[in-house]
């Protein structure tokens, strides 16, 4: 009896008893909301507006990290998907696949960050979904969400915006999340103090949104890092985008971390920053009230939007000279040289 | 080849040692350095230090590098 | 972070650059041998700060980059015996060899591990007993010693199940290759500064007594490049040609006296095959008979088959410093990152790679 109620077994996917209290006990119990109390097969609601609609999967290796869990991430990942298009997040959905063999301890932890996290970014889980695969084919757990939000009237925000003139913003520093989690990764390990940034950013757009709408891009700079977000950027709004790299501002552990494995910062991957584009008229006052916020007070202009040469990001380096920054290729590997 | 870089020894067990950079901490192998010692600074290379810093060339050369600062703005 | 930042200080820099472009009145072509120096020169716009007739070329000094096709196959040959680990160094993943490459082997379910030091790999053959863990031994007389000494960790902790596929390689026998080749001119060299860490100054000098050309051993900050620049300028410009030391907190003339000896007891010099120059005599390493028992190639049969050269790639050429990623009628757009023909542009540190992600001399 003790065990099966340790570890999850295939059964508990099955849709059975077994399944049904699953859902019950371990998600339903902390996600409590009176759409998902509801448990039909979709949740309903009424919603008047524009919307911004995504979907986001988490695979991250491990699953524990430093500053948070998949499911800390599942929601911030998610919600801050809808907040760069501008929207106030509403509604998330989250799918699970869990391999065969997963502590039950384990997965309410990780339910009980999804519900921390939601009730800070003021979401709630409405759906849901629950598979169990064999052992080996699923990394311990899998998530999938869909989210909607719902974006202000006359909000109009796009990668394709960028003007030339335009201001560049980041909300803070880069490389926490990705280093965090790659100090934990077996093979290359490390000891660090250093905690991933991972955070939900609807308060911190709605704040800007409220001093300005001249606010013509926004992007999270998650995977492949503010390199390879500003190189979409460029691309998709075919400008320029100039920074200048003494201005871009990386904790010392991260330098470290990347130093000793061969890593540019530009690279790694962030869970709670973002990156504005914005007039360059309304650049301080937006400035001004991120540094308001929590997950903005370390806000900087790093750079601005320039014509040539278009889809390109050049950086002044320290020396005074200029170099291409490209997006990422691959997956970043430990370097030995 | 390459990538080495300066990390300061806090503690050293036998033939390894626990290294810091930027608030990072690392075990290394000390094999190839049997002479170093708890405070000096190692160039690390695959996890191994392959040579304790010279800390004196280190303040020697900024020194030099300082004066032909000065003397390139004076001249 | 200690000894590195104070090593990028923009005003520092500042001073150097000025003082090159008042002093280098002659034209000059110098040649970086080590990738890591390659890395640097692109990363910070080095060749642009520098006066007009001051040449940098980059040499074949990334391991990646010259490694064989032939020696790649051997060890995607290895990874592909039923229980075998391959454990490598996180470079030598994407490199395209004759037929596939180990990431693309690793995705077919060969167990291909990526590690940061041969301490890892031993870990995992401890982890493993009943599996053999074959490190991938990639990378010249800096990380030999680190490779060598794994092999006596082995040897003292009773680990049976541990190999090293040999591919270390020397790199004054091939600066002397590239020299004798007379394909390119240089009036100067900037020698590898870790691989000087473990071998010292004294190699070098056969560069500047019998070639001539002057040999300044740099560190791998952008302060350490400029001042090794400076003085190789100044060489020029007296007429002299010595070997010098710049990176002097991380270099002695003597070397690393333990790293060599360790070194030295696993290793012995053996013919080597490099991308774009074919085979030198003396310039790789192989285990010696005492350590067979670790290598790799003695402890399994290897079918690498035949090994194949990509068609129009001239990574060779690049890397003895005759062409340029620009002359290659591949480069950019055939040859790209994400779709590498040849090593260079693959590697973290190949001229093509280098090229390509950090643009070549941009103006404005």
């Amino acid at each position: 009896m003790k065990d099966k109620k340790d570890k999850i077994l295939l059964a508990h996917g099955g849709g059975g008893r077994l399944a049904h209290d699953l859902v019950e006990k371990s998600f339903v119990k902390t996600l409590a909301n009176p759409l998902l109390d509801k448990l039909d097969d979709s949740a309903v609601f009424d919603v008047k507006g524009r919307l911004a609609f995504t979907t986001d999967s988490y695979v991250v290796s491990p699953v524990f990290f430093p500053g948070g869990d998949i499911g800390k991430l599942a929601v911030c990942g998610t919600v801050n998907d809808l907040a760069m298009s501008g929207a106030k997040p509403l509604y998330l959905s989250l799918a699970f696949i869990i391999e065969e063999g997963l502590l039950l301890s384990e997965l309410e932890k990780i339910v009980s960050s999804v519900q921390k996290a939601a009730g800070e970014a003021g979401v709630e889980i409405v759906t849901g979904d629950t598979k169990v695969v064999p052992r080996g084919s699923a990394d311990k757990l899998f998530i999938n969400t869909a989210g909607v939000g719902l974006i202000p009237d006359g909000v109009d925000i796009s990668g394709d915006k960028a003007k030339v003139g335009d201001k560049v913003i980041l909300s803070g520093a880069i490389g926490d999340h990705g280093i965090a989690v790659i100090s934990r990764r077996e093979g290359i390990s490390f000891d660090t103090k250093l905690k991933s940034d991972c955070a939900p950013l609807g308060g911190l757009v709605a704040e800007m949104l409220e001093v300005s709408r001249n606010i013509n891009c926004l992007r999270d700079p998650t995977r492949g890092g503010l390199a390879s977000t500003l190189n979409e950027l460029a691309n998709q709004s075919k400008v320029s985008i100039r920074i200048e790299e003494k201005d871009i501002p990386v904790r010392e552990a991260v330098l470290g971390a990347c130093e000793m494995l061969g890593f540019d910062p530009l690279y790694i991957a962030n869970e709670g920053r973002l990156v504005a584009i914005v007039s360059p008229e309304d650049a301080d006052k937006i400035l001004k009230a991120m540094k308001k916020n929590k997950y903005g007070k370390d806000a900087v202009i790093i750079g601005e939007v320039a014509a040539e040469p278009p889809g390109r990001v050049v950086m002044k380096t320290v020396l005074g000279a200029q170099r291409i920054v490209d997006m990422l290729v691959g997956d970043l590997l430990p370097r030995i040289c | 080849m390459c990538l080495a870089i300066p990390v300061l020894i806090k503690s050293i067990e036998d033939k390894e040692a626990d290294v810091e950079i930027g608030g990072i901490t690392r075990r290394i192998s000390l094999w190839l350095t049997p002479e170093a010692k708890v405070g000096d600074y190692v160039l690390v290379h695959t996890g191994y230090a392959i040579n304790v810093l010279d800390q004196e060339q280190a303040e020697e050369t900024l020194s030099i590098l300082r004066e032909i600062a000065q003397s390139e703005e004076a001249g | 972070m200690k000894y590195i930042t104070e090593f990028r200080r923009s005003e520092l820099a500042q001073g150097l650059i000025s003082r090159i472009r008042h002093s280098s009145k002659t034209h000059a072509r110098f040649m970086e041998f080590c990738g890591g120096h390659t890395v640097t020169i692109f990363r910070y716009g080095i060749r642009q700060v520098l006066p007009q007739n001051i040449e940098m070329v980059s040499g074949p000094g990334c391991p990646i980059c010259v490694t064989a096709n032939a020696d790649l196959d051997k060890a995607i040959a290895l990874a592909q015996i039923p229980g075998v680990i391959i454990a490598t160094f996180g470079d030598m993943l994407k490199v395209p060899g004759s037929r596939s490459s180990l990431q693309k082997i690793k995705a077919e379910g060969a167990e291909v591990m990526t590690v940061y030091s041969t301490m890892d790999a031993l870990k995992a053959a401890q982890d493993n007993p009943d599996r053999p863990v074959v490190f991938l031994g990639i990378g010249f007389e800096t990380t030999a010693p680190t490779v060598a000494a794994s092999i006596l960790q082995a040897e003292e902790q009773g680990i049976k199940n541990y190999y090293v596929l040999s591919l270390h390689k020397l790199c004054p026998p091939v600066i002397r290759a590239l020299l004798d080749s007379g394909e390119v001119q240089l009036q100067g060299l900037v020698c590898p500064g870790h691989v000087s860490t473990v071998i010292g100054s004294h190699p070098w000098e056969f560069i500047a007594n019998e070639y001539g050309i002057p040999c300044v051993v740099s560190g791998f900050e952008p302060l350490d490049i400029l001042q090794c620049v400076d003085m190789l300028v100044s060489q020029v410009e007296k007429g002299e040609s010595k070997v010098e030391i710049a990176y002097r907190r991380g270099v002695r003339p003597e070397g690393n006296r333990q790293a060599l000896k360790l070194m030295e007891q696993v290793f012995e010099p053996a013919p080597a095959r490099w991308r774009g120059m074919g085979e030198v005599a003396d310039s790789g390493l192989k285990l010696r008979e005492k350590y067979r028992r670790f290598d790799a190639e003695a402890n399994f049969e290897l079918k690498p088959g035949p090994s194949l050269e990509p068609a129009g790639c001239i990574c060779g050429d690049i890397l003895r410093g005759v062409k340029t990623p620009s002359d290659c009628p591949l480069f950019g757009k055939v040859c790209l990152p994400e779709n590498p023909v040849g090593p260079c542009m693959v590697s973290s540190e190949g001229s093509c790679s280098a090229y390509y992600l950090y643009g070549d001399g941009l103006e404005g």
